[in-house]
């Protein structure tokens, strides 16, 4: 792959060589690199404000228009963020439905993609045909709360874990991979006396590791940045998770929880840095998987696999 | 094919499937079925069973007398939609933005991708494309934060420079008229980078003796593009464009409940946020039921037709 890639650019520039550019293309040329890289710079420069004001000083982010180096570091709004606790609890409630809701996310995608995977499998079609319509349409948004409620669900992680535990979309991609991969191999262990699970876990699971990580990357990122069923389905404060607490923090205009505050010990917090620091702790461990995910989504693993 | 000839072939493991009985084949293959259950209950459980709750939309329902007991009111429900005040106003709504971000917002991935694939040196592009798919992965709450922090009226940080430009500031978060083009950028920010990644998977599959032969023969970059580039691109376009107008009553509920206040309610109420706000917080649940309901056979048929069209002109469908 990577080869092929190294290949194609020394082609082009042989093909640049041969064909000299008129200056007009050569301008042309420099505006699509301006362009595209400052493209590229409108996207990061709104984190680099928020990570610059979350170290500022509230003096600063007053008085100072836009930067992205503060004068005077400040680590007051952490300090403060780290005293009242609220944030670093949806940091852990969000950790807990991430991790237990990724497990179970890949334990029913990965054991209902696999049998459907095998075209002889009798019932297949209907089953296909099952998932497919609920890509098309589903009960809503009424109904399924009412009977999570019915569930006892309401107010649990379990709803948020559990609602979603398979997507279609990510069944098909991962229905697809194991389709394509060689058949001889679990051919030789089913001739060996291999019961069919023992297949799954011990051969084709281990060979479908690309595919294994990238779709667990994607339900990941999905729940850690999930907001609205947890809005809706979690009503306890101690169950809030990080994406409600930045909203209350930043959006509600509530600020932190100061109610247990010694202003006078203590000092006011600071308002605008707080909701900086506060956005990027909520931030930050999407930047820090960022890169596993780019790797994986690179390889176009997820276009184009619906159908099939 | 080959595979399953391969495997009657090979005998013992999967003998005269065509022939069993279809417990006994079930009973042969236990282990497949087995694995199959924990799904099979998910998509019943949490997938088919509230499709079934929509019966919900034509009763009188109340939480006390439960699905069963709730009287059974036809199609009042939807009348009382349909007729209301609010049905015009999340039409309005809803098509507006979504129509805008048609015309801004769909084509910007195709744009930007074409300009990345204009783009020879490989390091510039990778660290480009680099920058341009990280919004993609950021929660609605994060970017509203940051929006929030950017365009509030009292000290967001540009409304900061245009008073010291003009004088006042732009309420952009409080006024319904900036409503659509407000949720339209967050869009195009959010997903154009991203966007682009399927349309450079299109383009990376272009064979390159086809533009060396149009050079030799003389045209420029411009009718490289119109001849070569953009007909390898046309099959993805109808794709997208389908999921598009599939999705053309889904706004989306999280970014537009995020941007939604008091101020633009006017301008912010859409068919998604209407669910939730008359549903859940209004507990009217049966009206809510019916709107949601409207929409999602609206765009069930949306989708059908469009994915019909592409078929009919010769294009990959994708149902």
């Amino acid at each position: 792959m990577a080869k092929a890639k190294e290949d194609k650019v020394v082609y082009h520039t042989a093909r640049q060589n041969k064909i000299k550019k008129s200056v007009g293309d050569r301008i042309v040329d420099v505006l699509i690199y301006v362009i595209v890289g400052l493209i590229g710079i409108s996207t990061l420069l709104p984190f680099l404000y928020v990570i610059a004001g979350s170290f500022a000083t509230e003096k600063e982010l007053t008085e100072r228009a836009f930067f992205i180096i503060p004068h005077e570091i400040s680590f007051n709004a952490y300090y403060y963020i780290a005293k009242t606790g609220e944030v670093f609890r949806g940091l852990k409630n969000s950790l807990f439905v991430t991790i237990v809701g990724t497990f179970v996310n890949m334990l029913f995608t990965t054991t209902f993609a696999y049998p459907l995977s095998k075209s002889y499998l009798r019932g297949r079609n209907g089953l296909l045909n099952m998932v497919i319509v609920t890509m098309l349409f589903g009960g809503g948004m009424i109904p399924t709360f009412i009977w999570m409620q019915t569930l006892h669900l309401y107010n649990t992680f379990w709803v948020l874990i559990l609602m979603g535990a398979i997507n279609p979309f990510n069944m098909i991609i991962v229905k697809n991979f194991f389709q394509d991969l060689p058949a001889e191999l679990e051919e030789a262990a089913r001739v060996d006396g291999c019961s069919d699970l023992r297949i799954f876990g011990q051969i084709v699971l281990p060979l479908s590791k690309p595919v294994i990580a990238s779709i667990s990357l994607f339900y990941a990122v999905g729940h850690w940045n999930d907001y609205f069923s947890a809005m809706i389905y979690l009503k306890d404060s101690s169950k809030e998770v990080v994406q409600i607490v930045l909203r209350r923090i930043v959006l509600l205009a509530g600020g932190i929880d100061t109610s247990q505050f010694d202003y006078e010990a203590q000092g006011t917090p600071p308002d605008k840095a707080v909701k900086m620091a506060a956005t990027m702790f909520a931030t930050i461990p999407i930047l820090v998987v960022y890169p596993f995910v780019q790797k994986y989504f690179a390889k176009g693993v997820m276009v184009g696999a619906v159908k099939g | 094919m080959a595979k399953t000839a391969k495997r009657k072939s090979s005998g013992s493991a999967v003998v005269m499937d065509k022939k069993l009985p279809f417990w006994k084949f079930v009973l042969h293959h236990k282990g497949l079925y087995l694995m199959l259950l924990p799904g099979l209950l998910y998509f019943i459980i949490f997938r088919y069973i509230p499709m079934a709750g929509i019966i919900i939309a034509f009763q009188n329902y109340s939480p006390f007398k439960g699905i069963f007991g709730s009287q059974f009111v036809g199609l009042q429900n939807f009348r009382n939609f349909f007729r209301g005040a609010d049905f015009m106003m999340l039409l309005k709504n809803t098509l507006g933005i979504s129509l805008l971000s048609l015309v801004l917002y769909f084509p910007a991935p195709i744009i930007l991708s074409l300009f990345l694939n204009e783009i020879r040196h490989s390091g510039y592009k990778r660290v480009v494309q680099t920058f341009i798919y990280v919004p993609h992965f950021i929660s609605w709450v994060i970017v509203a934060s940051i929006t929030y922090q950017l365009l509030n009226v009292n000290d967001g940080i540009v409304n900061v420079l245009i008073t010291k430009l003009t004088g006042s500031p732009i309420n952009f978060l409080g006024k319904a008229k900036y409503f659509k083009g407000l949720i339209v950028g967050q869009s195009i920010w959010k997903e154009t980078g991203y966007g682009t990644i399927i349309f450079l998977a299109a383009l990376a599959g272009v064979d390159m003796q086809l533009y060396e032969a149009a050079r030799i023969d003389g045209a420029g970059r411009w009718r490289l593009m119109w001849h070569i580039t953009l007909p390898s691109i046309k099959g993805t376009v109808i794709m997208m464009l389908i999921l598009r107008v599939g999705g053309l009553l889904n706004t989306g509920y999280e970014q537009i409940f995020l941007m939604r206040n008091d101020l633009n309610v006017k301008a912010a109420e859409v068919f998604d946020t209407y669910v939730y706000m008359k549903g859940i917080r209004g507990a009217q649940y049966s009206l809510s039921t019916a709107a949601g309901l409207f929409k999602s056979v609206v765009s069930m048929i949306l989708v059908l037709s469009a994915n019909w069209l592409a078929k009919k002109f010769g294009e990959r469908g994708i149902y």
